[in-house]
């Protein structure tokens, strides 16, 4: 039994209302989709079925979405020296780790995302992004608007307004480039501006920019007419209608597998388990009594958990046993503060009663985690 | 370009390694499949220089990101080999051949070029494949080998390695429903198609295991039965059991739960058991929760186990101490800071809510609510987790009557409550009635609880929540 799936629903153009024009074999065949989610997850995990499922060759797809706060990473980036975690805790942004390179977005409904895909050999990024330039123009015609060669759309010349990041498959590939009409900035700079110290890695570092929103530039745009002027001009140049359909990324029948993709886009194994080799060498200050204590740490991090962990402390500030105890916990553990949490609060379970060691270890230990 | 050419083998070792590609989806599905055949230590193959071929965007070199094979290991066509980088691209190489892989030209983060060789693969002779294969040119897709099985005039479209698998596995590509591209049968509908027909249960997830399939009755006796029973007969097609045992180190909440667990096991354990009528309270909470409702707080029952048990640690503080590791002294603990066991996605936590003596019901389900959504999200911190004196673990919620709760070191007792049950019981005047009944197990350090200490504390918490408005004379 062969699931309607969505490359053959599209076929059947009465389910999807979808015009039948969509489905001729020219070269120029395209097809507009456009998610009614707004969560980071199921969305990437859309990307990744079509890349996957479909067939290309015949006729390309723009995706176009948006989502609720959140901030995604480029494949071979690490989240610890991109954004600031704690902050992403406290404010329950989601982080999510796209499959595509690049570097590190923030992103909320101000913003909007644009998928082409094409096959392989069809990669071309400069055209999708003079396409997107076009439109803007055809909108506003007094946009000052350009393409870099670093793939960034500029506004004014300065003001960055898209980034970009491509994946590319055996046989499909796919850009996509974000725009930013009216995202919240203050939190964008705030939760983009990393705190951890001492880290070093060969992750792909991002590149930060000035960036603006076009709704400051002209307060009569919106993200919705922004989506529409696209999807007009993708339209046009693949000769097809000017027709979004939507899709519901949690529809199993239409994408037979899509929740198990996007549940695995969620694992912690696949957000910070897949952050390359790192170490930190850092130095915690602890306020400890009437002193101040400089305590050196350093730690190997790979596939997001402690491979190696020293702890410079003081002799005997705390029983060796105890320390060495410590240490061992820690290794092989995920760099997680819940994780962390929870062993060193069990250690303390099953050492002295004493209420000295207990602050100490209580103060080590909240140092330690506030490094995670 | 170097081809060894040695004595070739007709068989080839096909062992999925679990290196293969996360993002491949066959094995996302399945943990691997196993075929052992005989092999020879000798390599048998030419070896091919499989080269890094046109990224596209007139691009020369890639930095190499990951590798998903190393050396050693079989590889399928199709199968992901690695991902490199290039300017903001991740590109997936594939794998244009099935063979094993005998050399990775780089390491992670070392700059690959395009056009020279990748990694070295050596292929089974007998396919002949010509090393024009490798040249540089236009990706992978224009020349897919496509065979072609005509079974009752209908091409079904595979890939060798593909078809390999369907030939050892006995199965006739055409009953098989492909979901690749143009209806193509891929690895994942073979597998699928396996897995149905053994009754295997597809993990959902690639931790998951597989359950070895459930046999129907085995053994028939041969004594005629009385009664005319349909015994099924036992299916007569081999049954493939693709399981395998997995080993993975303790780490994290598990290697907790083994220290804290190794402790407890050093305290003499008694348990003692009693139930509790708690009609009147479960009318009480009916009432108390909306006006808990109007000031935000959702209102459950362990607010009033929690306090009648602080209640009761007042009369026997015996059971709020601390015995040190020598047996020397007991510390009686001031402050009741009474634990509650939370399940989480990871495992057991326990965090504690300060100071219940002087804490009214209302406060400390307001706690409970903080500590619960804390523990969700995975952010409660050190200072929750630590000083607990005494817990409470609700096990009910999920179910069970009596339990064996293990004291949680350096505490000395511990209460496990069952669900609650509608039970008929009698009353004062010897009539039935519907009580709502629960069990409560405690378990207290024997070196220094004696038994009827535990007995009266468990008598007078009973009796605080069989009858709530005693609680009222004793609360401070």
């Amino acid at each position: 039994m062969v699931l309607q799936s969505l490359k053959n629903c599209l076929g059947l153009s009465c389910i999807l209302r979808t015009p039948k024009a969509c489905f001729r074999s020219t070269a120029s065949g395209g097809l507009i989709i456009q998610s009614v989610s707004n969560d980071v997850y199921q969305n990437l995990a859309v990307e990744d079925w079509i890349h996957d499922h479909m067939d290309l060759e015949k006729q390309q797809i723009l995706f176009l979405w948006r989502n609720s706060p959140a901030v995604v990473i480029g494949r071979h980036q690490n989240p610890w020296q991109e954004c600031n975690l704690r902050l992403l805790r406290q404010k329950n942004i989601k982080l999510a780790r796209r499959r595509s390179g690049g570097g590190t977005v923030y992103h909320d409904l101000g913003n909007i995302n644009l998928t082409f895909f094409t096959t392989r050999k069809k990669y071309q990024r400069m055209e999708n992004l003079k396409l997107v330039v076009k439109a803007l123009k055809a909108l506003r015609p007094q946009l000052d608007v350009h393409v870099t060669d670093r793939y960034d759309i500029l506004l004014d010349r300065q003001y960055k307004i898209s980034g970009t990041a491509a994946k590319l498959g055996r046989t499909s590939a796919y850009h996509h480039c974000t725009l930013l009409c009216n995202a919240d900035k203050f939190v964008l700079s705030s939760v983009l501006k990393s705190p951890y110290k001492g880290l070093k890695s060969n992750a792909t570092p991002s590149v930060p920019a000035l960036v603006k929103n076009l709704f400051e530039e002209d307060p009569s745009l919106t993200s919705e007419m922004l989506l529409d002027a696209i999807a007009k001009e993708y339209a046009a140049q693949h000769q097809i209608d000017h027709h979004i359909t939507l899709i519901n990324p949690a529809d199993e029948t239409l994408l037979p597998g899509i929740s198990n993709k996007t549940k695995e886009l969620q694992t912690w194994e696949w957000v910070y388990g897949k952050t390359p080799k790192f170490s930190i060498s850092t130095c915690l200050n602890m306020a400890y009594q009437d002193s101040v204590l400089d305590i050196k740490v350093n730690m190997d991090v790979k596939n997001g958990k402690i491979e190696v962990c020293h702890i410079d402390l003081p002799e005997q500030w705390l029983p060796p046993g105890l320390y060495s105890e410590l240490v061992k916990s820690l290794t092989g553990s995920k760099f997680c503060p819940n994780e962390t949490t929870t062993l060193v609060t069990t250690l303390l379970r099953v050492c002295p009663q004493d209420n000295e060691l207990h602050s100490r270890w209580s103060l080590l230990c909240e140092n330690m985690i506030m490094l995670m | 370009v170097c081809i060894h050419r040695v004595r070739s083998c007709s068989n080839i070792r096909f062992i999925k390694s679990k290196y293969v590609c996360v993002f491949d989806k066959s094995a996302l599905k399945f943990s691997h499949q196993q075929r052992l055949f005989r092999t020879s230590a000798v390599s048998c193959g030419q070896i091919v220089q499989f080269k890094l071929s046109d990224i596209g965007e007139g691009i020369t070199e890639v930095t190499v990101k990951e590798w998903y094979i190393k050396e050693g290991d079989s590889v399928s066509q199709f199968d992901s080999i690695c991902e490199v980088q290039s300017d903001k691209a991740s590109v997936t190489i594939t794998s244009r051949y099935d063979g094993v892989i005998r050399k990775l030209h780089y390491s992670i983060d070392e700059i690959a070029l395009v056009g020279k060789p990748l990694v070295d693969i050596e292929i089974d002779a007998s396919k002949g494949v010509s090393p024009e294969e490798d040249v540089v040119e236009t990706p992978p897709m224009s020349h897919e080998e496509h065979t072609h099985q005509e079974i009752k005039g209908h091409k079904t479209l595979a890939t060798p390695a593909v078809r390999r698998l369907a030939m050892e596995n006995n199965i006739k590509l055409s009953e098989i429903v492909g979901t690749g591209k143009d209806n193509r049968v891929l690895k994942e509908d073979i597998l699928n198609y396996l897995a149905k027909q053994t009754g295997a249960i597809l993990p959902p997830s690639p931790k998951a295991e597989i359950v070895p399939p459930l046999r129907k009755t085995e053994a028939v006796p041969a004594a005629p039965k009385d009664k005319a029973r349909k015994i099924p007969v036992p299916v007569s097609r081999p049954i493939v059991f693709s399981g395998k045992d997995k080993t993975e180190p303790v780490t994290g909440f598990q290697k907790a739960m083994v220290k804290t667990m190794s402790a407890a096991l050093k305290i003499p354990h008694f348990g003692y058991c009693d139930e509790i009528d708690l009609t009147q309270l479960v009318q009480l909470r009916e009432e108390l929760k909306p006006l808990a409702e109007i000031r935000g707080v959702k209102l459950s029952f362990m607010p009033f186990f929690i306090k009648a048990a602080s209640l009761g640690l007042l009369q026997y503080p015996i059971l709020n101490a601390s015995l040190d590791e020598s047996c020397q002294n007991v510390t009686y603990k001031a402050s009741h800071n009474i634990g509650v066991a939370m399940d989480t996605e990871q495992g057991l936590i326990v965090p504690n809510v300060k100071n219940v003596q002087v804490c009214s019901v209302f406060d400390i389900a307001v706690e409970l609510n903080r500590l619960q959504s804390l523990g969700s999200a995975g952010q409660l911190g050190t200072s929750d987790l630590t000083g607990g004196t005494f817990t409470l673990s609700n096990i009910g919620t999920i179910g069970g009557t009596y339990a064996k709760p293990v004291i949680l070191p350096p505490e000395v007792a511990i209460g496990a409550l069952g669900k609650i049950q509608v039970l008929p019981r009698y009353n004062g005047k010897g009539e039935v009635f519907k009580a709502q009944i629960m069990n409560v197990s405690w378990s207290a350090d024997h070196r220094v609880i004696d038994g009827a200490t535990m007995a009266r504390f468990s008598n007078l918490w009973k009796s605080y929540l069989e009858n709530p408005a005693s609680m009222l004379l004793d609360l401070k």
